[in-house]
């Protein structure tokens, strides 16, 4: 009794512990196995070395999804961050209509990035849409042209994804922000510092873990862009905003180039892993306490 | 019951199971838009006349993309549909895995030898076995022009590369655009194509794009393709990126824009909009390819099946893909001609007679060329190298030298 | 909450502040209803932003009955339940398997299971494309491929990481002299989580649910590679009927049939939202 009662939690834990073994870890490994054979179409185990990594690296368009990622994660995870954060605060105001306001920053989360990728084209199109109707109010020489420019198409994508996650984190920040006991506050508050300094030097640091989350799911939504893109510019013009999640699947199913798409989806890991695991460590460590 | 009874029950029932019933067909295709899915309607419905169920397995996107991942993984897992839209070398790459049926005994019964010109044959078997049905042959190299534009703009329609550019700046200086264009890498491919054929001729372009000799895609024919493939830039409106292909007909449609260079389905397009050819729209070979025939088969693929009853169903629907009222009924809708040689020609317009002379006779000539920006020529890895050149010179300002040098690169890499 | 101090930026900058983000917020969604009320023909010559000239319902009809969406021409009807069918018993499971494990990982740590938390954490950026193939191999495997039963597993699986980490994170907010208060009842482990974890826990379920229900109405690429035909999701509906690639585009019934695919989870936000936020709030994100 006493046993089972010992090995209980292990015992719950079993199953997604079997899942994420094979599931995850095993078809990160399978992919990274592939990654060194010279797979077309299918899989083939033939094992070529660093082969495929080789053209990888000799590809411009892989240059280009590459560049493109870090933009794209890092404007659109820092641009949610402070936005969700502003609005959070504003919100925390005692605003009349908050259950509203609310619910209209929420919203886009529960639209699918196929749906939001569609409508922001419309909105973005120069003919058809924002330019358009600018130029139809009488400003003849206003210009937005992103969606069609190679330098900045990938500016788009970051607008169209920051529309839709920022109301998450602006939740998640107000809920946040609602737990914060108030005698820190007036505590602050006695000491002399203004509303200002109240919010940077006792609240900000409250939230840490919130920021946390926050990146979490952020950067889990930067990483795993394809929906938007494909559905916004197709990874266009010609291949400028281009995401390695997108290079990823046109080589590894559409090109027949299994075993680069395979090397691209092993590089893209080595980032995540390089730039997530310390962070998620120093977290995880700090929350010990 | 009585012996007489059951030795009759018994009978019938040995009878029943006997026969193999005709399963259900899964066919994995991706064309869901009107026009298109009344054709596979049409098929689904004359299969069902014959007993033989449809289910139907649309993915659309990308031009196949999507289907394709589909398709992939349900090989992957084992039960692969039983027939799925798959066309050019890629014929051969599934067939190369094992995955394709040999349905030589519909095609023995059926005579396909005589009734499909060899280079379409050839495309449909796999080590001379026939493992797939040709449902039609598109041209990709057509010029589709709106002759009132060209009245408006004192031009007319051209026929060599040199001259496209002079009458395409007349049109533009009418205010017009030039040439209707959707930017997407498959159409900017298909532009290059006509280029490519259109300056190198016939030789030129099996030599570099099937062949894939690297000293004659590495040369100066090739560099005269990308100065004049780079000329068009300044041809096409700046709304041209992520446009479909179908938006840019209704340009030239609406006297919007003088041309575009597209391949025969175009010609649905005109068709719904209520045009005539000849009056409202003109159909010519695009400059410089008049003697040439880009060709484009899409097809269907047979994938092996373990049961009896699938086997038969496959058989059935391979006999009725190459019946003449198939053939007939898809190609007056998807504007292409019939793969089928030999078949009436009244119904269809004067576009698609051109279309089938210029079939016939290129054929003699060695005219004939699979088309690269449609998989019909190389294989997906080597094709998807050239759009990736193609659509990225296109939409940038880089130089002749790197397109051509980019355009080695990769295809040397893809191989 | 009485008296936090507004910050002294009037209020009239904090009002317009919100309400021009409301209205950027809203944009989309407004082109996208006056679209799908609209003929086609006065959205090829009009003006994106206009109200309709003569509201009809046309588009939206279609689109739920007749459109095409491969040989079938039936519109998204019978692939809204396909929808219901997959997410349904995916959510369930996957929130109950959560929950669970939140639990453990927040109450009953042992050796290692931090370590096998991280792991989870990490475990969830594999990008999905990536483990199409082995998946389809593995299913076929289990004898699962191109079943709703398989698709369901597969959801449940990529689930887990977002689900534990929710309850795990609220759970870590309980007291733990509750547990010791009831483990000196003489409570098991289940028990402990039936008394007393299990009643505090209606907000994180909610947002949990919310969570799950969203991502997995609105996934395509599972929905696409390991439905069969018959049993396809209302997304990959939806992308054959909006990637006509012939005959013209009907904005209209594009439109309108992103927002029927949209209706559950636009719903369920609106409905549901402010439970949202207070299961948020309940400490499922603080630590």
């Amino acid at each position: 009794m006493n046993w089972l009662e010992k090995m209980l939690p292990k015992l719950v834990l079993a199953p997604t512990t079997v899942a994420m073994i094979v599931c995850m870890y095993g078809f990160m490994i399978w992919t990274g196995a592939l990654s060194m054979t010279r797979s077309r179409m299918l899989p083939q185990w033939e094992f070529v070395g660093f082969d495929q990594y080789v053209r990888l690296f000799q590809n411009p368009r892989w240059e280009v999804a590459l560049n493109n990622l870090w933009i794209f994660g890092f404007l659109f995870i820092a641009i949610s961050l402070v936005l969700g954060l502003v609005l959070a605060i504003l919100l925390d105001q005692k605003i009349r209509g908050e259950g509203f306001i609310r619910t209209v920053y929420l919203y886009p989360m529960a639209i699918s990035f196929i749906v939001t990728g569609t409508a922001w084209k419309w909105i973005m199109n120069p003919g058809l849409g924002l330019e358009k109707l600018m130029r139809d109010f009488g400003f003849e020489t206003f210009e937005f042209r992103w969606l069609v420019d190679q330098e900045m198409a990938i500016y788009t994508i970051v607008i169209a994804a920051v529309w839709q996650s920022s109301g998450f984190v602006m939740a998640m920040f107000l809920a946040g922000l609602r737990g914060v006991d108030d005698s820190l506050i007036k505590a602050s508050q006695i000491d002399g510092a203004s509303a200002w300094q109240a919010y940077w030097h006792v609240i900000l640091p409250i939230l840490r873990p919130v920021f946390f989350s926050a990146v979490m799911i952020l950067a889990h939504i930067a990483i795993k862009s394809f929906d938007l893109v494909q559905a916004l510019t197709a990874g266009g013009p010609g291949y400028a905003s281009d995401l390695p999640a997108n290079f990823m699947y046109t080589y590894a199913f559409n090109r027949a180039q299994m075993g680069v798409g395979a090397a691209s989806a092993v590089i893209m890991l080595f980032g995540v892993l390089a730039i997530l695991v310390p962070y998620l460590y120093s977290e995880l460590r700090s929350q010990r306490k | 019951m009585n012996t007489k009874s059951i030795v009759l029950t018994c009978a019938s029932l040995l009878l029943c199971t006997g026969l193999a019933r005709a399963a259900d067909v899964e066919v994995l295709h991706w064309w869901t838009s009107g026009g298109e899915a009344r054709s596979v309607d049409h098929l689904k419905k004359s299969l069902g006349a014959k007993g033989v169920g449809w289910k139907d397995f649309a993915v659309a996107g990308g031009g196949g993309e999507n289907a394709m991942t589909v398709l992939k993984s349900r090989a992957v897992s084992g039960n692969p549909p039983t027939a799925a839209q798959i066309k050019g070398p890629s014929i051969q790459e599934w067939g190369d895995l094992g995955f394709l049926a040999n349905i030589d005994a519909v095609a023995k019964s059926n005579r396909w030898d005589s009734l499909l010109p060899t280079v379409v044959s050839d495309v449909m078997k796999h080590e001379g076995k026939y493992v797939a049905a040709p449902v039609n042959v598109h041209r990709v190299n057509w010029l589709w022009a709106n002759p009132a534009v060209f009245k408006k703009a004192g031009a007319t329609i051209p026929t060599t590369w040199q001259d496209f550019m002079v009458q395409a700046r007349k049109i533009q200086d009418a205010g017009m655009i030039a040439l209707a264009h959707g930017g997407q890498a498959w159409q900017d491919a298909t532009v290059f194509e006509s280029i490519a054929l259109g300056i190198g001729g016939s030789d030129y372009y099996r030599k570099a794009f099937v062949e894939l000799d690297m000293k004659t895609l590495d040369s100066a024919t090739t560099r005269e393709v990308f100065r004049v493939f780079g000329e068009v830039r300044g041809l096409i409106d700046s709304n041209a990126p992520g446009r479909d292909w179908n938006v840019a007909t209704s340009m030239v449609i609406k006297g919007e824009a003088g041309m575009q260079l597209m391949g025969d389905w175009a010609k649905g397009e005109f068709t719904a909009a209520g045009k005539t050819p000849g009056v409202d729209y003109v159909c010519v070979a695009a400059p410089g390819t008049s003697g040439s025939f880009t060709f484009n088969i899409d097809s269907f693929a047979f994938f092996n099946q373990g049961d009896a009853g699938a086997q038969k169903a496959q058989r059935a629907m391979a006999a009725e893909i190459l019946s003449e009222d198939f053939q007939k009924v898809f190609n007056l809708n998807k504007g292409s001609i019939p793969a089928r040689l030999g078949m009436a020609r009244d119904e269809f317009d004067s576009c698609a007679h051109a279309s089938m002379d210029a079939f016939l006779a290129s054929a003699q000539t060695g005219g004939l060329v699979p088309s690269f920006a449609h998989g019909m020529a190389v294989s997906e890895a080597v094709s998807g190298a050239i759009y990736d050149t193609a659509t990225n010179y296109l939409n940038s300002r880089q130089s002749v030298e790197d397109g051509v040098k980019q355009l080695v690169a990769a295809i040397k890499s893809a191989q | 909450m009485t008296s936090r101090a507004p910050i002294n930026w009037g209020r009239w900058f904090i009002y317009a502040t919100l309400l021009l983000f409301l209205l950027v917020y809203l944009t989309p969604l407004y082109v996208m209803l006056t679209t799908s009320f609209k003929d086609i023909e006065e959205i090829r010559s009009g003006n994106l932003m206009a109200l309709p000239d003569s509201p009809t319902l046309a588009a939206w009809v279609k689109a739920w009955s007749s459109a095409c969406t491969g040989s079938e021409c039936e519109g998204l009807a019978p692939f809204f339940w396909n929808s219901v069918n997959i997410v349904v018993p995916a959510v369930i499971i996957s929130t109950i398997i959560g929950a669970l494990n939140g639990y453990v990982l927040a109450k009953w740590r042992f050796r290692g299971s931090d370590l096998l938390f991280g792991a989870l954490l990490f475990g969830c950026f594999i990008p999905f494309q990536v483990i199409l193939l082995p998946m389809a191999r593995l299913l076929a495997t289990l004898g699962l491929a191109n079943t709703v039963s398989g698709l369901v597993l597969v959801h449940v699986i990529y689930g887990l990481a977002f689900t534990t980490l929710f309850f795990r994170n609220f759970y870590v907010s309980v007291p733990d002299e509750l547990v010791k208060a009831a483990q000196l009842d003489g409570a098991g482990f289940f028990s402990i989580f039936r008394h007393v974890f299990l009643p505090l826990s209606l907000p994180i379920f909610t947002v949990t649910l919310i969570w799950q229900f969203t991502q997995i109405w609105n996934d395509f690429l599972f929905g696409v590679v390991y439905s069969g035909s018959g049993t396809q999701p209302i997304t990959v509906a939806l992308n054959n009927l909006v990637n006509t690639s012939v005959g013209g585009k009907e904005y209209n019934v594009d439109m309108a049939a992103a927002l029927i695919a949209a209706l559950p989870t636009l719903l369920v936000y609106v409905v549901a939202g402010k439970y949202f936020i207070r299961g948020l709030t309940a400490g499922s994100v603080k630590g």
